[in-house]
């Protein structure tokens, strides 16, 4: 361990989003500092590499496309927090992910959701030339 | 995209994302390690040499605030800890306004999501969307998104070279981006295939002209902040704002990492 303990307490701190450390310098290892970012790099643009192949390949399975495409989307979004925002589910980081854990409830109740109830919609609705009809 | 597929990929949607936090929490042993302050490296190192027998374990949730160790002079409301400082506050509640932001982004996904099919009679996303222009403006995000973790490494560290050198390359990789965006969509207006044409376009612009216009305002942030570190330094007020300068920028990254997933790859295979 390197002799830089300055601030004598860092165990009762909080990790602001995007430091790597609680005391706000990245450090050499891990998530941080410059490798932290080297490595998050090269797993995004092995994902995205990866996404883009399988959209334009005709190898797989056609139906199971989408699905891997999103799955390598939420891969590499995980990727850019960890090695980008730092958002790490260390000790010092717990209020960001309940902050992350909680936004992400919101956004699948709102997508899966407004999904559920249009595709129910759709399905019930009359047909567009019915309307026209019934107009005349 | 036919309706069935969607709903298969929300429950893979929910099984990914688990899988991501499992794999968010297996980086995490080497982190602990590696951290000075982390609690195996105290336990191992300072408590012989800096602390003595009296310090009691520390619990690494921090769950009951560690009573009976520590200052007992900072005793506060808040805990032995005293209040967080303001950058960890700065930090957070920018976070927490980026949360809040990306919910709005994913009404504008649910309302694409909805209306991706509804083309009018008029063209869709396969005749549209040229996938050699995405895959530069993915590069362009992602390269981006790299410069400016090294800005920040170099506002931290005091590096000019690093700071300007990596906001530089910020800046001219997200104008290119912001340029190839408005010619493509000066393109499809010319096609008469403007946000007029039909449902699918409507939300297609919305939702993609959002994210631009995000860029264009990180774009802006972006001189401020260079300015700023020019003719004030490195001042820790200027350091919080830097450090939510690039929380908003890795952030633009990950919801054009979804808008590049679902319009422009799905749209063009569908």
């Amino acid at each position: 361990m390197s002799g830089t303990n300055l601030s004598g307490d860092r165990h009762g701190a909080d990790t602001a989003p995007g430091d790597a450390r609680a005391d706000g310098h990245d450090d050499d290892e891990g998530t941080g500092g410059l490798q932290g970012y080297l490595v998050g790099f090269g797993l995004a643009v092995l994902l995205t590499g990866m996404s883009f192949m399988v959209a334009g390949t005709s190898l797989v399975w056609a139906p199971s496309i989408p699905v891997a495409l999103f799955v390598l989307a939420i891969a590499q979004m995980g990727v850019h927090l960890v090695f980008f925002l730092h958002i790490t589910t260390g000790p010092d980081g717990i209020n960001n992910v309940m902050a992350l854990a909680f936004g992400v409830l919101i956004v699948l109740l709102l997508i899966g959701g407004s999904l559920w109830i249009m595709g129910h919609l759709n399905h019930n609705m009359v047909p567009m030339d019915r309307i026209m009809q019934m107009q005349r | 995209m036919n309706r069935p597929g969607w709903r298969q990929m929300g429950l893979w949607a929910g099984l990914a994302s688990a899988a991501g936090l499992v794999a968010a929490a297996a980086f995490r042993p080497g982190h602990a390690t590696a951290v000075p302050g982390g609690p195996v490296g105290d336990l191992l190192e300072d408590e012989p040499a800096s602390r003595g027998p009296l310090r009691s374990k520390p619990d690494p949730n921090h769950l009951g605030h560690r009573a009976g160790a520590g200052n007992r002079q900072h005793n506060t409301e808040h805990g032995e800890r005293g209040t967080a400082s303001k950058r960890i506050i700065a930090g957070y509640g920018f976070w927490i306004f980026l949360l809040s932001d990306i919910i709005m982004f994913a009404a504008f996904f649910a309302a694409y999501a909805v209306l991706s099919g509804e083309t009018a009679g008029g063209p869709a996303g396969k005749d549209l969307f040229d996938l050699k222009v995405t895959a530069v403006e993915t590069g362009c995000l992602l390269l981006s998104s790299f410069a400016c973790g090294v800005a920040s490494i170099g506002a931290q560290t005091r590096r000019g070279a690093w700071f300007y050198g990596g906001m530089a390359a910020t800046l001219v990789l997200g104008t290119v981006f912001l340029g190839l965006e408005v010619w493509e969509f000066a393109g499809l207006v010319a096609r008469d295939a403007g946000p007029g044409r039909s449902a699918f376009l409507s939300a297609f612009f919305a939702l993609v002209g959002c994210h631009g216009l995000h860029v264009g305002v990180g774009l802006l942030w972006l001189t401020t902040m260079m300015a700023q570190v020019w003719a004030k330094g490195y001042r820790p007020d200027i350091l919080r704002r830097m450090l939510c300068f690039s929380l908003f920028w890795h952030a633009l990254d990950i919801i054009w990492v979804a808008v590049f997933t679902i319009v422009y790859l799905m749209g063009s295979g569908a």
